[in-house]
């Protein structure tokens, strides 16, 4: 049972993963309520869109760190999502601020779906990277 | 012989169509006999392959001397009919026939396949021959193609002439013995259907075999015959075109002078009535068929075949006439001796008899001969006919050889649904005569009698509702509204009550469509809720009484206006403010807009619709902005220049703005100056983004209108842009830029559009101004755009187009803080919404502003499917505020019925809605992805929607030469290539940036009526209205009144194949109707429409039509009137000589044709048939 900076990771990634799945939760409630009328889509992308740069950047930190300390198999599952959300961000609206979500494209069926369904899987990533991520700490911390 | 009676009917027929009553009738019973011979062919095929056999089989049968008893009843046929037929002949090419002549009998066309002459004038000759006529004219839209290929044969001349030219009482060629003809041909007619199909089948009698030999022999010698016309081709090169040639022959006073005199016959012609001439022929032909009198009225037939032109105008090339007819009737002397000397009238009966042989070959022949027989585009006949013969060995076969596993029964039965086919392979000429009408929502008894909302107003793309969304797919056909909301409308009903009364769960208004439980409770038609009706409901406030719920004006009009009270305010109803915003840059100033505009806002100032608080701004800027301060007080306008333009801030807190009322000396006074003030200043900058801010600022607290004038890029302080725009580049294959460069715009808009702000948009630039980029203010704030590009105060016909444009901006109706909720029965749910606005919500529209110029178009999904429904119902509610500062709501429900059946959805289809709606689906795609992608869709939409007819229809898969298409699509590749050569999608055609984004656009925000303008305009040949006005000019003695109907005008599709040297064609494209003067139009028709005496005096510029006093004048006049009718502003008139270096913008809309990039409508058929699995 030793601590060493593997064991660091996992832990920093479990904590980190717990406001990724808060991002994603907020998201999902985000988009329900723009579907049910409740909120101004101005408004309510201009919550978002302020969000988004942050996850994004605290989920490739958590994998830079994996990098670093070579946890290969953890930097695989996780590299789908980077490719993803660099993909994402390359192919947003024309917008002078950060974000994704243009307030006036938000509404559209399709893409509301599509963003209800990206919070959904992303939420279940999240979470079963968590699991996984409680055994990575573990399994570290006991195999040395 | 089915193919007898075919032929006997079609003289009577013709008249006849367009009764659809009668068509019922005959379709059903008629439709067995005829068609069971070949019960392969398709309808449509049949369809054409009629037109042509009637003037085969009349050939043939004038040829069988035995004349039949009773025969004379039925002199409604004219021998001339024969001449023609030889001409057709040798226009025909000799191998054509010949393979033809092998091929099976297609005597199977059943009679309503006949040639509809589209508007039957005479209802006797319906009863008659109802069946025919009846249904042609429900299969497509045969009106003008099916004349146009007669105009080749002549079959029925008589008929056809009539319908088209002639007013209709005179039209009747047969008026004694009308009546008495008609019930002789009801016995007929059953005669052949018993007749009909013995005869087929039976081995053809002797004498019937010897008749086959002439025929051909004719059908062969006549081009060999036609050399001898050589004097006449000699005269008239380029217009080898038969059937002008024919028309010359005639003289409308034939009978009296076989030999037309060519200087008198125009004359006559115009001027004559034509119930006269008729006679005249008439009585020739009855008399005793002279070869003369025989030429001159078929010629008349082309004529009126081609698009409809009253036969008396095709005197109009008399000198070319002359030389002709002699060898006409030279030729027909030799040809036909033995048919001249028999009496017309027994033909019909003749043609009873079983046919012999020689007719069936003759007949197999006939589908290609129709092609060939139609009218050969006068301007282009050695060209165009070859064209139309090659299709022919490739279609013509495979058609009869293909198995169509209709049975005949239901083809009858799917007539009568209004459910028949068309093989848009066989019949080109689809696009009916007139304006199509909106497909009828046909609803089921219980709201059998409630009234839909207008289709002008509301219209969905199927007019019954698939089921269930895998049922949609299936049919392949997007599922949507258009919808033109703030339309003008005449007799809204409005009405003011203490509570409006709505479902309590899902808000919508009572409508018609909704369910009377009992007297006090209504039963939600959306959501299904039951709910309480207010006591007060039952006063019925029109009669003043009680107790009948259904008389209230809610109940009984699905589009109606309520006056809001109070709880539809979120504020007091604020003044109407109108703030114009004018680029005064140096490009600005040298297209000298400023002055007009300044002029027409002088003008119109009274006009702005606004109460007494209208207060009204004006601002310019170039680097600068430039305020103008009007307070009390000041005798001049003051202005105030703003020098910081990245941090604007308002000058001064009051006097901005004014009341228009009281300050409206100093206004004009303003609008005076303005121009003069900038006319000296060479600033290149243009401030745009800073002086939409202090536009915002000022505009905040109240909301309003922001008008902004730009002429040229954005170059100065925020939202400055750069040139995107690669000139070289304009035809390329993949168009870039057509999203915007910067998000400051659309930023800007929302904004707006959260206080109530629009912003329109006059675009009136010189060179690359990145419309793509600024529309952002006018598409997210509800505003809207016009364009004048390269505007030029020299251009005189631009400066009118802008003034009428600006006038009717200023003075049209304004709705202030609108907003759109747009609620579908529970299972459906808007999906996405076109147009300009803010979507604030799933189904709410912002609308800042709303103008009745404005249409919106929205995608229909399912949530659930709609197996326990009868109907659904789609609610449009606008809430705005009037310019009187009233609060309205305008509701529009539109009610239609649930099908679960496939080809019900798709011969319920709405093509106009549909083609309005991809347009708009087309214009995302182009966004979001990139042109060709749109392209794609487009031809991939078409594809599919026929792939899916041809599943719905159980047609065999595989290739055939056919291409089926229910009616109610038949038009649809006709539009789709429309669009695909519409400067908004076209590729390969050089077309600047902002003119596509622009017509983009208008894609998105054009009213459906207007759209299809925009995608295929409106082409007449105006012959008719000339003919018409010197028609009725001498008959103006007994009636005086002006409001005397304007003839119809048919409608031609967009090819040179209709253009004709010697006519004056008139294509309506919206906002610009231009007139095509053809080189040989006769000088006194120039004398009396364009005050001129020769084409070539016309300029090649010429806008706006001289003032001529001059019934045809007029009677044009009133024609462009009617054409204006439903445009926002009367559109401009060009005039284009056929040499000018305009006429470019002329071709370049006929988009049936082929041009260097892209592919002619038969070609893309072909293409789309070779994709059909």
């Amino acid at each position: 049972m030793v601590f060493n900076f593997t064991a660091f990771t996992y832990i920093v990634a479990l904590i980190g993963d717990a406001f990724l799945i808060f991002f994603a939760i907020f998201h999902v409630i985000a988009f329900d309520e723009l579907k049910t009328d409740y909120k101004n889509p101005i408004d309510q992308c201009n919550s978002l869109n302020p969000l988004v740069l942050p996850e994004y950047l605290l989920h490739i930190f958590l994998n830079l760190l994996f990098l670093v300390c070579g946890e290969w198999f953890s930097l695989a599952i996780n590299i789908p999502l980077i490719a993803y959300h660099i993909w994402r961000y390359k192919t947003r609206p024309v917008m002078s601020g950060p974000g994704l979500y243009d307030p006036t494209t938000v509404l559209k069926t399709d893409t509301l779906s599509r963003n209800m369904r990206e919070g959904w899987i992303k939420l279940a990533v999240y979470l079963i990277s968590f699991f996984y991520y409680i055994y990575g700490m573990v399994y570290s911390l006991i195999s040395t | 012989m089915s193919a007898y009676n075919q032929n006997f009917v079609p003289p009577a027929a013709a008249p006849a169509n367009g009764n659809q009553g009668s068509s019922l009738v005959n379709g059903l019973p008629g439709a067995v006999p005829h068609q069971q011979p070949p019960p392969q062919a398709a309808a449509a095929q049949q369809y054409l392959q009629q037109k042509a056999q009637p003037q085969l089989q009349q050939q043939q049968f004038q040829q069988p001397p035995v004349p039949y008893p009773g025969s004379s009843n039925n002199s409604s046929q004219p021998p001339p009919l024969q001449f023609n037929s030889n001409i057709v002949n040798k226009f025909l090419p000799p191998s054509s026939t010949s393979a033809n002549n092998g091929a099976p009998p297609p005597s199977t066309l059943p009679s309503h396949l006949r040639p509809p002459t589209a508007n039957g004038p005479t209802t006797l000759t319906n009863g008659s021959n109802g069946a025919n006529s009846a249904h042609s004219s429900r299969t497509a839209s045969p009106g003008l193609m099916s004349v146009p290929q007669q105009g080749g044969a002549p079959p029925m001349p008589q008929n056809t002439q009539y319908a088209h030219g002639a007013p209709p009482p005179a039209a009747l060629p047969i008026q004694p013995q009308s009546v008495a003809s008609l019930t002789s041909n009801m016995h007929q007619m059953n005669l052949n259907r018993t007749n009909g199909q013995p005869s087929a089948n039976t081995a053809p009698t002797p004498q019937q075999l010897q008749q086959v030999p002439p025929q051909q022999q004719q059908q062969h010698q006549q081009p060999l015959a036609n050399p001898m016309t050589g004097p006449f081709m000699g005269n008239k090169p380029p217009n080898l075109n038969p059937s002008a040639s024919r028309v010359i022959g005639s003289p409308p006073t034939g009978g009296a002078q076989p030999v037309p005199v060519p200087a008198s016959g125009q004359r006559i012609m115009y001027g004559g009535t034509p119930a006269s001439n008729d006679q005249q022929n008439n009585n020739l032909q009855r008399a005793a068929p002279p070869p003369g009198a025989g030429t001159a009225w078929p010629p008349s037939l082309p004529k009126a075949a081609v698009p409809g032109i009253p036969h008396p105008m095709q005197t109009q090339p008399q000198a070319q006439s002359a030389p002709f007819a002699p060898p006409q009737q030279y030729q027909y002397g030799q040809a036909y001796q033995q048919p001249l000397h028999q009496p017309p009238l027994p033909q019909q009966q003749q043609q009873q008899p079983a046919p012999p042989p020689g007719m069936f070959g003759a007949q197999t022949s006939s589908a290609p001969l129709q092609y060939q027989a139609q009218p050969p585009p006068p301007s282009m006949q050695p060209q165009g006919q070859h064209p139309y013969a090659q299709p022919q060995p490739t279609s013509g076969p495979p058609q009869l050889g293909a198995p169509v596993p209709l049975n005949v029964a239901q083809q009858g039965f799917s007539r009568l649904w209004g459910q028949d086919t068309i093989d848009l392979m066989q019949n080109r000429h689809i696009l009916s005569p007139a304006t199509l009408p909106a497909p009828k929502v046909v609803l089921h008894n219980q709201f059998h009698e409630s009234i839909n909302c207008s289709p002008s107003i509301m219209r969905c793309t199927v007019t019954k509702i698939p089921e269930t969304n895998s049922l949609l797919q299936k049919s392949r056909l997007p599922l949507g509204i258009v919808i033109h909301p703030f339309r003008d409308v005449n007799n809204l009903p409005v009405i003011q009550c203490i509570n409006i009364v709505r479902c309590r769960l899902c808000r919508t208004y009572i409508n018609p469509f909704v369910y009377f439980v009992d007297s006090k409770m209504w039963k939600c038609n959306l959501c299904y809720r039951v709910n309480e009706l207010p006591e007060d409901f039952q006063f019925d406030p029109a009669t003043k009484t009680y107790g009948d719920v259904t008389r209230r004006p809610e109940v009984r009009s699905s589009t109606i206006e309520f006056i809001a009270p109070s709880e539809y305010m979120l504020r007091p109803p604020q003044p109407a403010m109108y703030l114009f915003l004018f680029d005064v840059s140096i490009i600005a100033q040298q297209s000298g807009y400023l002055e007009a505009a300044c002029s027409v806002l002088n003008r119109h100032l009274d006009e702005m619709p606004g109460d007494a608080r209208t207060q009204v701004g004006f601002i310019c800027y170039d680097s600068f902005v430039h305020f103008y301060s009007m307070a009390e007080g000041l005798n001049q306008p003051h202005e105030m220049t703003l020098l910081d333009i990245d941090e604007p801030f308002l000058p001064r807190p009051d006097s901005l703005l004014v009341n228009l009322k009281e300050c409206k000396e100093l206004v004009r006074d303003l609008l005076k100056l303005l121009p003069k003030r900038f006319a000296h200043t060479h600033d290149p900058g243009s401030a745009l983004g800073s002086a939409l801010q202090v536009a915002f600022k000022l505009m905040q607290s109240s909301g309003g209108r922001i008008t902004v004038f730009q002429a040229c890029l954005p170059n100065k302080g925020p939202g400055s842009l750069e040139p995107r725009e690669d000139p070289n580049n304009r035809s390329a294959k993949d168009v870039a830029h057509l999203n915007p460069a910067t998000d400051f715009y659309k930023r800007f808009a929302l904004e707006c559009s959260g206080y109530q702000i629009a912003c329109d948009l006059f675009l009136m630039n010189q060179q690359y101004s990145d419309m793509a980029t600024i529309s952002g203010i006018s598409k997210h704030s509800g505003g809207c755009v016009h364009h004048f590009p390269l505007y030029q105060k020299t251009k005189q016909h631009m400066v009118d187009s802008f003034r009428m444009c600006f006038k009717r901006y200023l003075t049209r109706k304004i709705g202030f803080e609108a907003v759109m909720r747009i609620r579908c029965t529970r299972g459906l749910q808007v999906h996405t919404f076109h147009g300009n606005f803010f979507v604030r919500s799933t189904d709410l529209l912002s609308l800042p502003n709303v103008n009745p110029d404005a249409g919106y178009g929205m995608q229909i999904s399912y949530e659930e499917s709609l197996t326990d429904v009868k109907t659904i119902c789609f609610q449009a509610a606008l809430l705005y505020t009037n310019s009187e500062g009233e609060r309205r709501i305008r509701v529009h429900t539109v009610c239609l019925p649930v099908t679960s059946s496939l080809p019900e959805v798709m011969h319920s289809a709405d093509t106009e809605a549909i083609i309005g709606l991809l347009s708009k689906m087309a214009v995302d795609r182009s966004i979001a992805s990139n042109l060709s992608d749109a392209r794609d869709a487009f031809i991939n939409a078409t594809i599919d929607v026929f792939n899916a007819f041809k599943i719905a229809q159980n047609l065999p898969s595989g290739q055939s030469g056919q291409l089926i298409a229910p009616r109610s699509l038949a038009l649809m590749p006709l539009y789709i290539l429309g669009l695909l050569k519409h400067p908004a999608f076209r590729v390969g055609t050089s077309t600047r940036l902002d003119d596509r984004v622009y017509a983009m656009d208008c894609m998105k925000t054009l009213p459906l009526d207007q759209l299809m303008k925009f995608v295929y305009p409106e082409l007449y040949k105006i012959d008719v209205l000339i003919y018409h006005a010197r028609n009725s000019n001498a008959s103006t003695t007994e009636e005086d009144d002006e409001e005397e109907p304007l003839p119809e005008v048919p409608r031609l599709q967009l090819s040179a194949e209709h253009l004709d040297s010697r006519s004056i064609f008139l294509m309506d494209c919206g906002q610009l109707i231009m007139l095509y003067v053809g080189l040989n139009v006769p000088p006194d028709v120039l004398e009396a429409v364009l005050g001129i005496s020769s084409t070539a005096e016309l300029g090649d510029y010429v806008y706006g039509l001289p003032h001529i006093v001059s019934a045809e004048y007029d009677i044009l006049q009133r024609f462009l009137l009617r054409l204006n009718y439903d445009k926002p502003y009367s559109a401009l008139v060009q005039i284009i000589r056929d040499t000018s270096t305009a006429k470019g913008q002329f071709i370049e809309r006929l988009t049936d044709d082929r041009s260097e990039s892209s592919l002619s409508y038969y070609e893309f058929l072909q293409h789309i048939r070779a994709q059909v699995k």
